[in-house]
Order: C-alpha cells, then sequence, then structure tokens
C-alpha cells in the first residue's frame, strides 16, 4: 500500500515558539489518521502546511503523490479542506459558493453547476441551497463547508477539527458523512481535540504536543497506555480523601490523582466495574462517605496527563 | 487552460462572486449609487447657491470634480472589501483551491470597476438633470469617461495595498478617510484653486486629484476663459499627466498588493 500524505520531519517557528518540531508522520492511502491534541498542539499548522497554505522553515511532505513545495499547484487539485471556520462566502447562497468553487478547480460552467446540486441534496442541504450562507445554521454552515472541500471528489481530504462548536445531533451526523466518504476510499486527515472523535473515525492516531509526537497507535493501543477506564470517586469530607486514594490505588494502573479543591479522586484501571465494586466496599467499612463515583472514559486530559504528566489544559496556559 | 488565461479566468469567477455579493448587500450598493447622487445634489445647490466660478456657471465646473472625487471614494471598496475576506477566512479557500493567486485581487478590482461603471452612469445622469453638459464632441466625451475608469481601477489597486498591509477594516477605515478629505479638499474639485493662499495652491495644483479633474474638465469641455490658468505642469498637461498617474500607480502597486497578497495568507 503506498502512502498518501508523507511529513519528513517539519519544522514550523514562529518567533520563539516552535510549533512545529521535527513532526514526522504517514497516512496510507485509503486510511484515516487523526491527529489528537489541545488548542495549540501544532495540529492547525500542520493541516495548514501540507494544503500548501504555509510553508514550512525545514523538512519536506508530499501529498497524493505532489512534493509541497514544488508541486503545490497540482497538489491543490486533489485535495480537499474544510476548517474550523466554515470558509465560505456568507452573502453567497449554498449553491453559489459550491458552484464557484467548482469553477476555481476547473471543473467547468456546467459540471459546477450539477455538481453542486449533487453535493446540497447529498448533504441535505437542497432546501436551503437558494439561500444565502448567512441565515445557515452552525451544523448547516459546517455541512456546507464540507460539501466544498468535495467539490472536486478530491482523494485526499483534510479536515480541521470538523466537529469543534456542533451539538451532539449535528456531530453525530458528521461523522457519519465521514465514515461514509472514507468506506468510498477517500484518505483523510481529521484533528481534533476529543478522544472519542479520534476514536471512532480514525485508523491511527498521534498525538501531538507542541508540535511533536508523543504517541502513535490505534485508538486501543492508546487506551491500553492511559489506561482503558477512570474510576472517579468524589467525597463529602476531605477526611476520608486518604482513606479514598489507599484504596483506589489498589486497582490503580497508572497516575493516580487527587484533587482535593473538589474533593475529588481519580486512577486509571482495567476493569472498572469490579474495582468500582471494591473501592466502594472499602470505603464502606471506613465509613467515609461517598458523594458520587463512577467510571468513565479516558479523556484527552488523561491521555496527556499520562504521556506528559501535565494536563492539557495546564499546558494551554503555560503558553 | 494554461498559465497566460488562468489569472484572467479565475479573476472572472471571483468578479462574478464579488458582483453577486454586491447585489445582496443594500450598504455597497448606498455607497456605489446614493452617495454620488447625495454629493451632486447637495454640492450643486448648497455650495452652488454662494460660490462663483468666472465664466461659467458652478454646476458645470463642479461635475467634473465630484466624478473624480466619487470615484476615489467608490475604489475604498477595493481595500475595505479585502479586509473583510481576509477576516472571514474565505482566502484560506481561495488558496487551497488549484487557481491562479493573482486571481483574487484581479477579481476584486475588476468588479470594483464595474461598480465604479455603475456609479458614474448615476451621476453623470443626476448632473445633467442639474444643468450640467458636455461640450466637447463625443469621442473626447468618451475619453472622458475612459480616463475616470482607469483612475478608478489604478486607485483601487493602491487601496488593496494598504488594505493588506492594515489587515483590519477598522484600521483602513480610518487609514482611507484621513488620507482621502486632504486629497479631495485641497484640489481644484470644489473651488478654483487659483484663488487658495500659495503654499496651499501649490499643494491643489500638484495634487492628482486636481490634475483629474482638470483632465475630466478638459474632455468634457467645462472649462471656462475668464479664469485663471496654473502655470504647474499637471494643470497645463492635465490628459497626459493623468495618464502617467495611472501608469504609475500601476507599475507601483500591481506587484506591492500581489506580493502583500501572497505574504498575508501565506503566515
Amino acid at each position: 500500500m503506498t502512502d498518501a500524505i508523507t511529513a519528513d520531519r517539519l519544522v514550523k517557528r514562529y518567533g520563539d515558539v516552535t510549533a512545529l518540531d521535527e513532526l514526522s508522520f504517514t497516512v496510507p492511502t485509503g486510511t484515516v489518521l487523526a491527529l489528537l491534541g489541545p488548542n495549540g498542539a501544532g495540529k492547525t499548522t500542520t493541516v495548514r502546511v501540507l494544503t500548501t497554505l504555509l510553508r514550512p522553515d525545514a523538512g519536506r511532505a508530499t501529498v497524493a503523490g505532489c512534493d509541497i513545495a514544488r508541486d503545490a499547484r497540482r497538489l491543490r487539485a486533489r485535495i480537499g479542506l474544510s476548517g474550523q471556520y466554515a470558509a465560505v462566502d456568507e452573502h453567497l447562497t449554498g449553491a453559489e459558493n459550491l458552484e464557484m468553487i467548482g469553477r476555481l478547480y476547473h471543473l467547468g460552467a456546467a459540471r459546477s453547476r450539477a455538481r453542486a446540486r449533487e453535493l446540497l441534496e447529498r448533504f441535505d442541504l437542497a432546501g436551503a441551497a437558494d439561500r444565502p450562507v448567512k441565515g445557515y445554521s452552525g451544523g448547516m454552515r459546517r455541512r456546507i463547508d464540507l460539501a466544498g472541500a468535495l467539490v472536486a471528489d478530491p482523494p485526499v481530504l483534510f479536515l480541521d477539527e470538523p466537529t469543534t462548536g456542533l451539538d451532539p445531533r449535528a456531530r453525530a451526523a458528521l461523522w457519519d458523512t465521514v465514515a461514509e466518504l472514507v468506506a468510498a476510499g477517500t484518505t483523510l486527515l481529521l484533528t481534533t481535540q476529543y478522544m472519542d472523535e479520534a476514536d471512532r473515525l480514525a485508523d491511527q492516531i498521534l498525538v501531538v504536543d507542541h508540535g511533536r509526537a508523543i504517541a502513535r497507535g490505534t485508538a486501543d493501543e492508546l487506551k491500553d497506555q492511559v489506561g482503558g477506564n477512570r474510576v472517579e470517586l468524589t467525597l463529602t469530607d476531605p477526611a476520608g480523601l486518604d482513606a479514598a486514594a489507599q484504596a483506589l490505588a489498589w486497582h490503580a494502573v497508572g497516575a493516580l490523582r487527587t484533587a482535593p479543591e473538589s474533593l475529588r479522586v481519580t486512577a486509571p484501571v482495567t476493569d472498572g466495574p469490579e474495582a468500582l465494586r471494591h473501592v466502594l466496599g472499602a470505603l464502606a467499612d471506613a465509613r467515609v462517605t461517598v458523594r458520587d463515583a463512577g467510571m468513565r472514559r479516558p479523556t484527552l486530559d488523561d491521555v496527556y496527563l499520562t504521556l506528559t504528566g501535565n494536563p492539557a489544559a495546564g499546558q494551554e496556559a503555560a503558553r | 487552460m494554461n498559465a497566460l488565461t488562468l489569472p484572467f479566468a479565475d479573476g472572472w469567477t471571483i468578479a462574478r462572486r464579488n458582483t453577486l455579493k454586491i447585489r445582496r448587500s443594500p450598504d455597497l450598493i448606498g455607497s456605489a449609487i446614493m452617495f454620488p447622487i447625495v454629493f451632486v445634489l447637495m454640492f450643486a445647490y448648497v455650495f452652488g447657491s454662494v460660490i462663483d466660478v468666472p465664466g461659467m456657471s458652478y454646476r458645470e465646473f463642479l461635475l467634473p470634480g465630484i466624478f473624480v472625487q466619487a470615484v476615489l471614494m467608490s475604489a475604498q471598496i477595493t481595500g475595505y472589501a479585502l479586509t473583510l475576506d481576509l477576516r472571514n477566512g474565505i482566502f484560506d479557500r481561495f488558496r487551497s483551491l488549484p487557481m491562479a493567486p493573482s486571481a483574487v485581487l484581479i477579481g476584486q478590482t475588476v468588479s470594483d470597476l464595474l461598480m465604479n461603471l455603475a456609479g458614474l452612469t448615476v451621476m453623470a445622469l443626476m448632473g445633467l438633470l442639474v444643468g450640467w453638459r458636455v461640450h466637447t464632441p463625443p469621442h473626447e466625451a468618451a475619453l472622458g469617461f475612459g480616463l475616470l475608469l482607469l483612475f478608478a481601477y489604478a486607485f483601487s489597486w493602491v487601496t488593496a495595498t494598504v488594505a493588506l498591509a492594515l489587515r483590519t477594516p477598522e484600521s483602513f477605515n480610518n487609514t482611507a478617510t484621513t488620507v482621502s478629505f486632504p486629497l479631495m479638499f485641497i484640489s481644484n474639485a470644489f473651488l478654483d484653486s487659483s484663488e487658495l493662499p500659495t503654499p496651499l495652491r501649490v499643494a491643489a495644483e500638484w495634487n492628482p486629484v486636481s490634475t483629474f479633474t482638470a483632465a475630466a474638465r478638459e474632455l468634457f469641455g467645462n472649462t471656462s476663459a475668464a479664469m485663471d490658468t496654473s502655470g504647474a505642469w499637471p494643470m497645463q498637461h492635465p490628459v497626459p499627466a493623468s495618464l502617467l498617474w495611472i501608469a504609475a500607480m500601476l507599475a507601483v502597486f500591481v506587484p506591492l498588493a500581489t506580493r502583500l497578497y501572497s505574504r498575508t495568507v501565506g503566515t
């Protein structure tokens, strides 16, 4: 299998800040790679470099067989890009936007028009086709932007935080659409802050931090690294924190976190239900009152904590 | 499509997008059509009732000045529109497409030229209504409008450059207003500049707005032998001087705006 995207030691600096620090990865044709990381990790910079919007300071990359520096025009004919903020013209209708994009891909007037109608139908926007985008909802805007990326039916697609700011229903609908595209053979590079999104869509996940790859693997491999489940206990009295931490430490497979200000103790575990039952029993014996107890899936913050020793939010604040 | 025709084909696509946009934005139509109407009426009836120019009616003297002033103002739409596009991220979309990068600026300046053409037409009709007349053969008058449109096109590239350097609509508007008002009023557009005190008179004689106004007056025949003629070269030869200004503006600002565009959106 050939690689649709190769990135080789990409470097991009903004003054003192290194946005990309020798970042390397490949995406085999027909697969999905998710770049997972908080704001400021270098995800958007990576997408901008690979889509020729930004020149890297060092390193090389190819997309769909074209070099990003030497072959930019040919490369642009083979990619589609949809960003976090819908890059469409507010004053134009949905149909006019897509038709304009088709013409700029040089599909010709007739094919651009036909393709616009086809995509509007497919993205459930046919009813809004002749209304200016200004009046679209957030979910509709994201769909028209994604449709814009698909006008030329590109073999390689870049989606930069496609569901940030969407409500759960719009998000699930967008996931379904993306999954269909991938099933039809499109290679996808996706950036996201959400573990569940990467889990749902990606074959491979690359966790990025300060422009470096700090972990890579399938969703399952990463979850094994960070522990499959979290047990989280919230107490009513700080006096019980030590006992709770002790009981939970028994089952913890990674770093145990105690947050005295919120009276909360959290730890990654392998067998969640069993750990929860045992810990609750031990705390009942010790007469420690528990306000809330439960299991949850690892979040991006957990991944960061495990892999870097810093919570994701703390890293952002440090910038 | 080859590398030579691509910028124009893509530029036309962008120009079409802009004209659709203008049709849907009442505020833009307002500034292109309503301003000129208000200005013609205001200056013709307010100033016109007080100001006398020797040997001719003030309205005939005024209209070419109003034409130049309107062109100066509506060419600023180019810059303003670019700052709005910079803000909403559509340039990212354009840059990720296999289109000619220069097409964005070509398309913007061409659509603004079409808007200027519409604005000038409305103003000329208004002018005829309030008593402005052309006293030259039709081909000379056509040259007059051609010269005004060339000025409009060249000046669009100037405002594009300023906009791409400043980047935000607010700072662009502030700068454009601060610069264009002295240009408009320290000139012969609204008054007979030969009667100004010497430093202002010299500034007015070399102001390009005066040059274009004088050229338009000459080509429309709105001149009077009774008025003092200035000895400054641009006032003596306004048509060649205007063409020189247009050539200079295009030669400097087309490459400058193009460079700034690729730099501004590339970081």
